[in-house]
């Protein structure tokens, strides 16, 4: 049924290597077993989507790509580079922009030091760290009007858009979002998937998507379900039946 | 009764003044990092016995000897800060997250650094130097084997006691070839005396009372390390970090902050200003191992009562805790309400020093039953968070 993509990477060096491949992971809270043997793959500019039930493991699988937690057994290649050694500062200094579940927007800092700190994952800071670049207004208005705001005092939705817009300003190769349309209206959960839609098209990084809004899913190249930590089914969405859906999905 | 409120009100913002110069740095170790640094009072002892060290070296340069003031405060800045930063890097990285075994810990150095300063001497200091080199420098060279994770056991326990016996053989030998003249200690546990520059001697005459100089120089002094630190923090790159890492440490790692550098910048800077606290109360009275003790009390009631995490919160703490305690501990009160005997007779019964914190205190107590969060709390939608 899991469908991998070792052929890929095999013998042709780092610029053919997917932009992640995750091998064998084992992750355990304690004594529990959290993830079981997890393999997965985001091939370079495609958007991959990560879909389950709450509580099977999607969000750990994250935490452990960022480096916040350690897993006992398995692997993590990113662009080519074992990344499992590496604290989660220098994980983000390689390319990768997360996007936590709950936003985890600064909240004593205002919107546009939130958006400033972005700049921290770039590999090489630019000369000029006190300017947003205005590209980050055009995917998100709505930040331009609160940028003295705190961020602890924005709505979900407008969090969300900053903590998007805080990793997009690190120019990540992979951006990891975790449940980005949780909790939020449905007119924002619009202005988001637009936004991550355009970020795909106009930059081609590679997105790693946990979701359980179904339009949301339906945007993405690959899915992966998960369930009781495992990795139970994978194809391209276009094939997403509805009998995957009913399963996997909490609609 | 007009120039006893203006002597009340200058003597409390000047004991304000002190007390929230040695409590800044200890607002940014503990409101900001919540790190319960127990040698807080022992960095300030130590930049207050740098300055007695450097006062010393200063004495033979003739009248150039009056500026030494302006060398001990970058010296205490800067022996304080290496000190905190070893401090960090020893032993409280290790302890994020658990408040009570940071608060033992530190509490255990800040004996240790007491009975560092009293029996400090070239043997000391020698041995210390012998076996950090031996022991550091081996580990050093080892570390780049490529097999240094399985041959670190058994390097450390190879290297710890020979540079150990090493160490130890070295300081023997020298206190027997020269005898006293190295095994005297630099200090002793008697109390050692700065004495303030001649330009900082008298004070400035208002009517029948004198505003002393050095109290008003510590008052400027502290001015300008709250302003610097509040430009540091809000103004600068790091200071960004530095923010962003206390209110939320794993996001921030995530989004390429390293937190460890982060934390070892504030706790060497908020070590520095305890240095440079040590510094201004050395121009106030005799320095001993002990002085420390007598500030992180106090030190800690600031940052309590002001609200931990603010900045703001820790100045009018320690304005409010200096005023009141000098307004009780003078007995001005007492001499308001003349008038009513059995008042009166209460604030003189109060109206010692000792009597005076007894007070103070006991108005902590009772105000933080009706503020638990301090002066100024955190507000907002995330508060919890």
């Amino acid at each position: 049924m899991t469908q991998t993509y070792s052929t890929v990477a095999s013998g042709s060096g780092v610029a053919a290597s997917p932009m992640l491949q995750v091998t064998g992971l084992n992750v355990y809270y304690g004594e529990s077993h959290i993830l079981r043997n997890v393999d997965l793959t985001v091939p370079r500019g495609e958007m991959v989507c990560l879909i389950g039930r709450n509580g099977v493991g999607k969000t750990t699988m994250l935490k452990t790509l960022m480096g916040l937690l350690k897993p006992r057994s398995g692997n993590i290649i990113f662009d080519g580079q074992p990344i499992l050694g590496k604290t989660p500062d220098r994980r983000a200094k390689l390319g990768i922009g997360y996007v936590p579940q709950g936003r985890e927007v600064i909240p004593r800092l205002t919107v546009k030091e939130n958006l400033l700190l972005g700049y921290e994952a770039r590999a090489t800071r630019p000369q000029n760290t006190t300017e947003i670049p205005e590209e980050i207004y055009e995917l998100f208005p709505v930040l331009k009007t609160m940028l003295t705001r705190m961020g602890g005092d924005l709505s979900g939705g407008q969090q969300q858009q900053l903590a998007i817009a805080r990793a997009i300003m690190g120019q990540p190769q992979l951006l990891v979002l975790d449940e980005p349309t949780e909790g939020i209206q449905p007119s924002i959960i619009l202005d988001i998937e637009a936004a991550v839609k355009r970020i795909v098209a106009t930059t081609g990084i590679s997105v790693l998507l946990v979701e359980q809004h179904l339009h949301f899913v339906r945007q993405a190249d690959r899915y992966y379900a998960m369930q009781k930590g495992g990795i139970v089914a994978s194809g391209s969405t276009r094939e997403l039946s509805n009998e995957v859906i009913q399963k996997f999905l909490a609609v | 009764m007009l120039p006893s409120i203006l002597d009340g009100i200058f003597n409390g913002l000047s004991i304000g003044s002190i007390l929230l110069m040695a409590a800044l740095g200890l607002a940014i170790v503990f409101g900001l990092m919540g790190v319960i640094n127990m040698a807080h009072g022992e960095l300030m002892m130590l930049g207050a016995y740098t300055t007695y060290v450097v006062q010393n070296l200063f004495k033979p340069l003739g009248i150039f000897s009056q500026t030494y003031i302006f060398f001990a405060l970058i010296m205490a800045f800067i022996v304080a800060a290496l000190a905190g930063l070893i401090l960090e890097r020893g032993v409280i990285r290790y302890l994020y997250g658990r408040p009570l075994e940071t608060l033992l810990a530190t509490w255990g150095v800040s004996l240790m650094l007491q009975q560092f300063v009293r029996s400090v001497n070239w043997v000391l200091i020698a041995g210390l130097a012998i076996f950090c080199l031996l022991y550091f420098g081996g580990m050093w060279f080892v570390k780049k084997r490529p097999d240094f994770d399985v041959i670190r056991q058994k390097a450390i326990a190879l290297l710890l006691p020979l540079s150990a016996a090493v160490a130890v053989a070295v300081g023997v030998f020298l206190s027997q070839t020269f005898k006293s003249a190295v095994t005297q200690p630099w200090f002793g546990a008697q109390n050692v005396d700065v004495t303030a520059p001649k330009w900082l001697q008298g004070g400035l005459p208002i009517g029948n009372y004198q505003l002393p100089y050095t109290r008003m120089f510590i008052m400027v002094l502290t001015a300008l390390c709250v302003a610097g630190i509040y430009f540091f923090l809000n103004k600068t790159a790091w200071g960004l970090r530095i923010r962003s890492v206390t209110q939320n440490r794993n996001m921030s790692a995530c989004l390429g902050i390293p937190t460890n550098k982060v934390d070892a910048l504030t706790f060497a800077l908020g070590s520095g200003l305890a240095g440079i606290a040590g510094c201004a109360v050395s121009l106030l009275g005799s320095v001993g191992p002990n002085t420390g003790q007598n500030y992180i009390v106090n030190t800690f009631m600031v940052v309590v009562v002001g609200g931990v995490g603010k900045l703001v919160g820790t100045i009018a703490g320690a304005m409010v805790i200096g005023l009141i305690d000098y307004i009780l501990g003078a007995g001005i009160l007492a001499l308001l309400f003349a008038q009513i005997p059995p008042v009166a007779e209460f604030f003189t019964f109060f109206a010692t020093t000792s009597m005076a914190k007894v007070m103070v205190f006991l108005l902590i107590v009772i105000f933080l039953q009706y503020k638990p969060a301090g002066l100024f709390p955190q507000k907002g939608r995330t508060v919890d968070a």
